[in-house]
Parts: structure tokens; sequence; C-alpha cells
């Protein structure tokens, strides 16, 4: 017991770890605060050509969200950092990452929000039109607000993976939370940092994960 | 644009690595397995106890849920496979990704089971007690079947959420994939092994995503 408490919660080295953890979470909040809208706004931009006439559009954004998709975020990740600087692009941590993230988010919010739109009936549309809203109009007041609002629950359990998912940066040195926690545990050689990270992801993602279950019970309730 | 394939399609460099990325897909394939299987039965298994509602233990499975689905999955890992160690607990880098991806899929599965059973109406419970069955009995043959089908289609969604964060494993130095188009990466200092993990990938979990979509059009939750 004593060893665990010395190993995994000791006071003094979390005190000296505090300062580090507090920059590296602000690191992660800023990354969440930059990548965050852009992945939604990504995943807008592919929803909306799902609902466009042209094919060729529609098939490059099912393309999209299926590759990125099926890539693991960590390997698209790699692949970027490690990739573009042989192609002569060397860009810094903070924008490999972002671009992964953003690439990443993007597919899964797309899928989603896609789906949001073919669960509005085509009625919608079609009295939406009849009153003389143009096509964009009728999606803009009519079918989008519809559309999100069935999809919250996916829309919020997408948002905390997508929280979570900062926490690969690490491995590509950008100073976040876990890279934070993982340099003073390696200086230190205790556990304390990381477990204390863990734990400040846990305060920071614990309002979702409860809404996320509440979701799902009204998910499954309303037959 | 022949420095671009010298760079990213090395075929001297890809033919050297390709035996290697594929021992990582076996890899993969059986971690994914393993960690599919025992967190999707103890998902169950916990979404089952917590049907006793006896409130100590149901207050455990929650603490349990919540704090495996709000900590991200490399944060875990990195407490199993760094921290254990300074306590004494030594796990191989393949049973800590196991574990610790288990733990996650288990967390998520839980809540997800836990909202199937909900949702049955009382009165099911009620009329299967009425016609004499016991408690397990009226569990297993009249809740389950209704509460497992609505859950289907969440539960293969977050089991191959899971399955991609297999690739996490390649930072504990299990030679899955990742790891291995890594190390081919800076022995020969050419990114056409990432290349040769990126498509390894694909062809994993591009049917898998698809198949994902086909259970969810399938076993869609009626709102």
């Amino acid at each position: 017991m004593e060893t665990l408490i010395d190993g995994f919660f000791n006071a003094r080295i979390l005190a000296e770890a505090m300062p580090y953890l507090l920059r590296g979470l602000g690191v992660t909040l800023l990354l969440c605060a930059v990548a965050l809208p852009l992945g939604v706004a990504g995943g807008m931009l592919l929803a909306l050509a799902s609902t466009l006439r042209s094919r060729t559009l529609r098939w490059a954004a099912t393309i999209y969200t299926d590759f990125f998709r099926a890539f693991p975020p960590l390997v698209l990740l790699l692949f970027i950092a490690f990739g573009l600087p042989f192609v002569g692009v060397k860009p810094a941590p903070f924008v490999s990452v972002t671009l992964a993230f953003v690439l990443n988010t993007s597919s899964y919010y797309g899928e989603i929000l896609r789906a949001g739109i073919e669960s509005v009936a085509g009625g919608q549309h079609e009295a939406a039109r009849s009153t003389g809203l143009s096509r964009w109009q009728s999606l803009r007041y009519v079918i989008l607000p519809q559309a999100v609002k069935n999809v919250v629950p996916d829309l919020v359990s997408n948002t905390l993976e997508a929280i979570k998912l900062t926490s690969i940066a690490s491995v590509v040195a950008m100073p976040e939370l876990l890279y934070a926690a993982r340099q003073v545990q390696s200086v230190t050689y205790n556990a304390t940092p990381v477990i204390a990270a863990g734990l400040i992801y846990l305060v920071l993602l614990w309002p979702l994960v409860r809404l996320l279950s509440r979701y799902e019970r009204q998910a499954v309730s309303i037959r | 644009m022949s420095g671009m394939a010298d760079t990213f399609f090395n075929l001297a460099v890809m033919r050297q690595y390709l035996p290697k990325v594929i021992e990582g897909m076996g890899v993969t394939l059986q971690l994914a397995l393993a960690v599919v299987v025992t967190g999707l039965m103890l998902g169950v298994v916990l979404a089952l106890l917590r049907s006793l509602r006896f409130k100590p233990l149901n207050a455990l499975i929650v603490v349990f849920a919540d704090v495996f689905r709000a900590v991200p999955a490399l944060v875990i890992l990195i407490i199993i496979y760094f921290a254990l160690p300074t306590v004494g607990v030594r796990l191989s880098g393949f049973a800590s990704a196991w574990l610790g991806l288990s733990l996650v899929l288990a967390a998520f599965a839980e809540e997800i089971v836990w909202a199937g059973i909900l949702s049955v109406p009382r009165g099911q419970w009620e009329a299967a007690r009425a016609t004499g069955l016991g408690f397990a009995q009226g569990l297993r043959h009249v809740v389950l079947p209704q509460a497992l089908r609505l859950t289907v289609a969440p539960l293969t969604n977050r089991a191959i959420v899971i399955t991609k964060n297999t690739a996490l494993a390649s930072v504990l130095a299990v030679g899955e994939i990742l790891y291995q188009a890594q190390a081919g990466y800076s022995f020969s200092y050419n990114p056409s092994p990432l290349t040769l993990g990126a498509v390894a990938y694909l062809i994993l979990f591009i049917p898998l995503v698809w198949f994902g979509r086909w259970v969810e059009g399938r076993f869609a939750w009626k709102r």
C-alpha cells in the first residue's frame, strides 16, 4: 500500500509536476479550440457535398469519408509528421497534429451529419421548395436544423473521441498534457504525473461521458 | 514526380520491409480479435451484473465505465505498461495493450448493453415472472433477446473504433503494423514502409467500415 501511494499518488512529485501538467493542459485545450471547429466545418462540407446533384462530388465525399475513417489516426499523424519533410515541407508539430486531426475528425463528423440529413423526410424538402424557398434556403432553414437535432447524441460521442484523440500528439513530441506528464515521469521515475494526467482528462470529460449515457438511454427508450 | 515515387513508393525499400509489415498485420489481427472478444464479453457481464440492481456494485460499475470512457486509451495503455512496473506489476506490451483496450471497450459496451436492458419495458419483465420464469430465465429468454438486438449496431461501431486503436500498441513496442512500418522507416530513412503500413491498414479496415455501415442500416435504432 505504501509503495502504491508513493509510486502513484506521490504528493511531492505531484506538486513538482503540476506547473508542467497545467501548461500541457493549455496546449491540449488550444489544440481542441483550433482543430475541433475545423473538423466540424469540414464534416459539414462533406455532408453538404453528399446532397449535391453532381455524382462526381458525391463520390469524392464518400471516398474521402471511408478512406479517413479506415485509417487509424496515429498512422495518419506519423505519415504526415515523418513523410512531409521528404517532400520539402517541414510543418511544426502543432500544424501536423492539426492537419491529421482535421482530416480524421471531419470524416467522422461528415458521416454523422450525412446520416442526419438523410434522416429528414423527403417531404420536408418538397414542402420547403413549394413555399418558394430556394434549394439552399430549404437546406439552411428547414433540413439542417432538423438533421443536426437528430444526430446530437452521435455528435457528442464523436466530440468525446476527438478530444481524447489529442493525446496521440504526444507521440510526435507536441507538449500537450500526456507528453508533459510523460516527460516528468521519465525524469522522476514515478507514475504520479501520468496518473494525474489521467485524472485531469477524467475531470475534463466526465460531463460529456454522463451526457452520452443519457442520450444512449433516450435513443433506445423512445420507440 | 519520380522523386515523389522514389520517396513514398520506393519498390526496393518496400520489397525489403513487406514481410515485416505482413507479420505486423498478423499481430494487429490477433490483438484486435482478442480485444473485441474479451472487451465485449466483459461489457455484457458487467451490464448483467448491473441488472441485479445491487447498489454498491452498481456504483462500482458506473465508476469503472465513466473512468474508462473518459480517459484516452493511450493514457490507459501508458499507465499499464510504463507505470504499473514502478509498483512491481510487469506486463508485456501485447498483454498491456490487450488489457487496456479490452477495458475501454468493456466500459463502452457495458453502457450500451445496459441502455438496451433498460429499454425493455417493465411489463415484459413482469409478464416473464408471472408465467413462472425465474429472474435469470426472464433475463435470458425474454429481456436479453430484445435488448441485444437494439445494441448490435452501436456495439459493432464501437468495436470497430477500438480495433483501430490497436495502432496505439506501437507506442508499447508491440510488433503490429505501425510498429513494423515505423521501424522500417527509421532503418531505411525512407517513408515507403509507412506507405506499406497505411495500405495494410486500409486492407484490414475498409471492409470493417463498410460492414459497420451495413450493420447500422440493418439494425438501426429506430427513433
